[in-house]
């Protein structure tokens, strides 16, 4: 029995190691150091950074009450050779390779999507919309590719990349069998497609969340960051910003914690970092679960915070309910319209920004309202700027989903 | 770590699973509450224990439930799904009406009740081992409230409704407010405690141990176990009421309550494959987990470590267990169809 106590001891021993080990991957991911050196981690690109900080600025050519058709700073490709003649381009078969609805925000871009589609139908733009879902697993999206171009039919494919890296070769195959692609929301390692539509990015999102937050905290005050999950790019980028940001302030970080945006988890975790001491601030890389960050301190009985979420509708009801110091800043949802457009205008040969950046803008106090106004039949966990008001199924469509 | 003590030992883990008592995972959580006071002197103050409490009880309730099902020699996995599915079910149906809440909850019992029968049904009369007929039922119940909500939650919960998870019942001099959840979760802990040791549950427990016995003896397995996984779907409700009450309803609700549950009960010595262990074990396992991420917490650790260390506890807990049980009685009653049986067993 002495060897399997010994054994049991070296068990322990080697769980702790492996514990520890657990603990270091993600820190070492994280640029932790690199926002004191002011250099970075693997996470942060200076030059994209500073890109996309000054793109929050530029006015964005394209139709004032549209956003889903401004672009900023557009560089523009021909897209003749891609144009249909005559009989082709009636009823032209249009496919969608998506990622998955596996959440909110994804399921309100789906939907604001189908609604363009049929738009697009009616008047005779687009023929057969043919999709897949990938349900967020990359071999799947990959055989989805492979799918559309075995079968010869699409005219134009839509690509929304599950990830970066590994959909790389499966965008290039589609480009290669000679149709026009246009990729959107996350990007991938190659320029090969006709345009890639996104809104400026992740790091305009955090750098306007944690700009807000050292603008209205005091000098000194206690920051909290509550995080989805790592290694997401779009999601890193956000936390890359704001590392830099909070870096050059007088706030102090408290520390960051993952949540997988449940709502339990959080206010759990918020919960005892107010046991422990002052949270001033919070700042959140996307708004899921951020009404149960609120929760827990009301039932502390603590002052609200100054805090950072999403244009998630039941976070925005929140903050007008409770007059709260709140941004939320947006990845803007209308993106989901414009790749469908977008291949309309390819196959009428008319020109189309390279790298379509979408204006990103966050919703303040001031405009609280009437986003508030303008989405007060939506559902809770529904994205004020889903820029769908427009379209013929407006509202009904995005109440039953 | 020699090599001799390993082909033993692994031969030992498949013929004789046994618990230990409950005093070692009772000390396990004085020993972790120990070193969170040392770190953090404010935590040991009622209101912070409080709010503990309440943010535990919902596992303590899933703990319980998971009990009655392992000490019966099954696994329930659609725990977690039953949760995430009762949350948001309760959002769209009750969307924010208070007239809503009590039809709403008499339904969801209801409906974790047919889950739970469902799951027994297919275990003991279709011959479906726990394992798959209840990974099957997870993600059925995973699948349909996508596709019945399209992939989102809609809807709102009514005050009444999150009362019992976020409210408190008494305001106590000193101690500040008593959550409901507290109460509610040593009520459901009591009730199991009086149920095992009622006859029905020593008949349960008779039944995780030895079938074939338990059946010559004069015990209606199929009977027994199935009753087990409706106690399992409807403690299960009980939480997702807790849950969906603490913190409101979001898309990723009771995603891994499964493993929680099935971690707090092993760490509280109860054997899979059923037979051993008592349920106030289970509910010391359950608050033992819970403390122990509190520790990380207050230690900074990401949160990300939990899957990890929640693994090696599974891992650690039923090795622990094994080594007691082998130094105990080296022959181990027959486990009747139970995973771990070995040939060693039926000679």
């Amino acid at each position: 029995m002495r060897r399997s106590r010994a054994l049991l001891a070296a068990g322990a021993a080697l769980s702790l190691v492996l514990t520890a080990c657990t603990t270091d991957a993600p820190t070492d991911g994280a640029p932790d150091e690199g926002a004191e050196t002011g250099t970075g981690g693997d996470w942060f690109d200076a030059e994209e950074y500073e890109a996309q900080l000054a793109q929050r600025d530029i006015e964005p050519e394209g139709p004032e009450d549209e956003p889903w058709l401004q672009a900023i700073d557009p560089e523009y490709a021909d897209t003749s050779e891609h144009a249909l003649e005559g009989a082709e381009r009636e009823d032209p078969t249009v496919c969608f390779s998506n990622a998955s609805v596996s959440n909110p925000w994804r399921v309100t871009g789906w939907i604001t999507m189908q609604q363009q589609v049929e738009v697009l139908q009616e008047s005779g733009d687009i023929g057969e919309f043919r999709v897949s879902d990938a349900a967020d697993d990359d071999n799947q999206q990959i055989s989805d590719i492979q799918a559309f171009v075995d079968s010869g039919d699409c005219d134009a494919i839509i690509i929304s990349p599950s990830t970066t890296a590994t959909l790389t070769p499966a965008v290039e195959t589609a480009c290669e069998s000679g149709a026009p692609v246009i990729v959107f929301d996350r990007g991938v390692n190659t320029d090969c497609m006709v345009s890639f539509i996104h809104p400026i990015g992740g790091y305009a999102y955090g750098a306007d969340a944690a700009e807000f937050l050292v603008e209205e905290l005091e000098p000194g005050s206690k920051v909290l960051a509550l995080r989805i999950l790592p290694g997401v790019d779009v999601l890193e980028h956000r936390w890359a910003a704001a590392q830099r940001v909070f870096g050059d302030s007088d706030v102090e970080v408290l520390g960051h914690e993952f949540t997988e945006g449940d709502g339990a988890t959080i206010k759990d975790l918020v919960t005892q970092h107010l046991q422990r001491g002052e949270v001033d601030g919070i700042w959140m890389d996307a708004g899921d679960g951020a009404v149960a960050a609120l929760e827990a301190f009301e039932d502390a009985g603590r002052p609200y915070p100054v805090i950072s979420g999403e244009d998630e509708l039941s976070f925005m009801r929140k903050w007008e309910e409770e007059d709260l110091t709140a941004l939320a800043p947006v990845y803007s949802n209308f993106q989901w319209r414009t790749p469908v457009l977008a291949a309309s205008m390819v196959l009428d040969g008319e020109e189309v920004p390279e790298e379509w950046v979408l204006p990103q803008e966050p919703v303040t106090e001031e405009d609280l309202d009437e986003y508030l106004e303008r989405n007060a039949e939506m559902p809770s966990l529904h994205y004020a700027k889903f820029g769908g008001e427009d379209l013929p199924g407006y509202p009904e469509a995005w109440q039953d989903r | 770590m020699t090599a001799t003590g390993v082909p033993g030992t692994l031969r030992r883990t498949g013929a004789a699973l046994a618990g230990g008592g409950s005093g070692t995972v009772y000390a396990l959580l004085a020993l972790v509450f120990a070193v969170v006071f040392a770190i953090n002197p404010s935590f040991a103050q009622p209101p912070s224990l409080l709010a503990f409490a309440q943010q535990a009880a919902p596992l303590v309730v899933l703990a319980v439930g998971q009990y009655l099902v392992i000490v019966a020699g099954e696994l329930d996995l659609s725990v977690g799904s039953l949760v995430g599915a009762q949350v948001v079910i309760a959002a769209r149906l009750i969307d924010g009406q208070e007239s809503a809440t009590l039809p709403v909850l008499l339904l969801m019992v209801a409906f974790g009740a047919a889950v739970g029968l469902v799951n027994g049904l297919v275990t003991t009369v279709l011959k479906v081992p726990s394992i798959i007929a209840t990974l099957g039922m997870m993600l059925v119940l995973y699948g349909a409230v996508r596709l019945w909500t399209g992939g989102a939650p809609t809807g709102a919960l009514s005050e009444a409704f999150r009362t019992a998870g976020r409210g408190d019942a008494v305001e106590l001099p000193l101690l500040g407010g008593v959550p409901w959840a507290l109460l509610i979760a040593a009520a459901a802990g009591a009730a199991a405690v009086a149920l095992m040791r009622a006859p029905q549950g020593r008949t349960l427990v008779a039944v995780g141990d030895n079938a074939t016995a338990a059946a010559f003896s004069g015990a209606r397995v199929w009977r027994v176990r199935t009753l087990a996984f409706v106690g399992s779907g409807v403690l299960a409700t009980l939480a997702a009421i807790l849950i969906g009450g603490f913190a409101g309803v979001t898309a990723q609700v009771g995603e891994g309550l499964e493993f929680s549950a099935i971690t707090a009960v092993v760490l509280g010595g109860v054997v899979l494959g059923g037979g051993r262990g008592t349920v106030v074990a289970a509910i010391g396992g359950a608050l033992a987990v819970e403390a122990l991420f509190t520790l990380f917490n207050q230690l900074y650790l990401p949160s990300t470590i939990q899957p990890a260390v929640q693994g090696l506890i599974i891992i650690a807990a039923v090795a622990y267990a094994s080594r007691e049980r082998s130094r105990r009685s080296p022959r181990a009653p027959a486990d009747a169809g139970g995973p771990e049986k070995s040939p060693r067993e039926e000679v």
